[in-house]
């Protein structure tokens, strides 16, 4: 049972959750939060990919690619919000 | 004490597992969203337990904190504007339940079989990275990798976050009455007490990632924090005058690190490849100016509509607006 094994399989699970999350949820909101618990899973498993046992340095690369991914996933996250505050402004001006 | 990390490493591995499932399944969509909150936090500490501080910071900052705003912030947007007539979500045929079913396990299967056949703890590209490290200008091999030897890729990440403000403003442009969530005046002073502080954290972290974990997206967020504090609590409301110094800032980052990647050329040197001699400071620099375009603009994201004068109704009716 080392780190990685446990984590890597967290990361699968969570990635499935998000995955089924984002098919099943009819809230708008609940589905970007899918999505973005879909990107921690990915996450888990490149860093569990990155990891070495204990006295060796992890692949930094790996890392700067999850970094990445955080803020690439932050940015799309922003404007599916905005998409959804639009959309709901619109639907409320048609139902008035 | 190897065996009390195997049940830390188990305990938080159900606990993410668990927060995952309790934010996709609870009704109360601001319970979901807290609850997500945690579960971005338990799974930056499980990034620590695999050695990788640098993400978890900045997961913790911006994938957890900044996420985490701007999902409260829409939930506001969501149940302050009405809808009279909200229509019932229709039911889910059963052969289309099925089917997600089947896609959904199928696809997971596929990963975890992918998974199980991959060499682990292999040498990845880290033994390059090792080799190189004496010449990229920094100490610290995360900050290396992603100011120097892939900085092409930090560059279009900072573009990306530069096209979502300009698309958020697009997209967002006429919207009235826009309700802006606030905090009560007990914050001000909340916030006239934490912001120093803020702001050298931010600074901090920004300075401390040549050597050590940290650096210009972790401190960028935190200062970003700074941003959204401002605004919550009315110390900072945007004017259609500001307009102006905000797309400067929006475009530093991105300008400036475009701008050295091709100024170093010439001299047989290709984009990005820095005199070893300069490397430090213009990577120092490079970070210090995306640094405030990050904040500026992950601040901005979480403002949403461009702050410009309506011509039709009156604007500013948001202003008084507590929730």
């Amino acid at each position: 049972m080392t780190p990685d094994l446990i984590y890597g399989v967290t990361g699968i699970a969570v990635f499935a959750i998000g995955l089924v999350g984002a098919i099943v949820a009819q809230n708008r909101l609940r589905r970007v939060l899918a999505l973005k618990l879909c990107s921690v899973g990915a996450g888990f498993v490149l860093i569990v990919a990155a990891w070495r046992s204990p006295p060796d340095a992890p692949d930094p690369v790996p890392h700067a690619l999850v970094i990445t991914g955080i803020v690439v996933m932050v940015s799309a996250t922003a404007v599916a919000l905005a998409l959804i505050r639009r959309l709901h402004s619109l639907e409320a001006e048609d139902d008035a | 004490m190897i065996d009390t990390m195997v049940i830390f490493d188990l305990l938080l591995a159900v606990a993410v597992v668990a927060l995952a499932v309790a934010s996709m399944t609870t009704r109360d969509m601001f319970a979901a969203i807290v609850l997500f909150v945690v579960f971005g936090l338990l799974s930056a500490l499980a990034w620590v337990r695999l050695s990788a501080p640098d993400v978890a910071l900045a997961e913790a900052a911006i994938g957890t904190g900044v996420t985490g705003a701007l999902l409260l912030r829409t939930l506001h947007h969501v149940q302050t504007v009405e809808r009279k007539a909200a229509p019932e979500p229709l039911p889910v045929p059963m052969g289309v339940q099925i089917a997600n079913a089947a896609f959904c396990g199928l696809l997971t299967l596929g990963l975890a079989a992918a998974f199980a056949g991959a060499p682990r703890g292999g040498p990845g590209f880290d033994l390059l990275v090792a080799d190189a490290m004496s010449i990229s200008g920094v100490d610290h091999p995360v900050t290396a990798v992603l100011l120097n030897f892939r900085a092409y890729d930090t560059l279009m990440e900072v573009v990306v976050l530069l096209a979502a403000v300009i698309a958020v403003w697009q997209i967002e442009r006429g919207l009235s009455d826009a309700p802006a969530p606030a905090l009560g005046e007990v914050w001000q002073g909340f916030a006239r007490l934490t912001l120093p502080a803020i702001v050298v954290v931010g600074t901090y972290l920004l300075w401390v990632g040549s050597s050590a974990p940290g650096g210009a997206f972790q401190g960028g967020a935190v200062l970003a924090a700074v941003g959204l504090l401002l605004l919550l609590s009315r110390l900072y409301v945007p004017r259609p005058s500001h307009r102006g110094a905000a797309r400067v800032a929006f475009v530093l980052g991105t300008g400036a690190f475009a701008a050295v990647a091709l100024l170093v050329t010439g001299g047989g040197r290709m984009p990005f490849e820095y005199p070893l001699e300069h490397a430090k400071t213009l990577i120092l620099l490079i970070e210090g100016l995306v640094t405030i375009s990050i904040a500026v603009t992950l601040a901005a994201l979480f403002h949403g509509r461009e702050p410009v004068a309506l011509p039709e109704r009156a604007a500013g009716t948001g202003g008084r607006d507590d929730a």
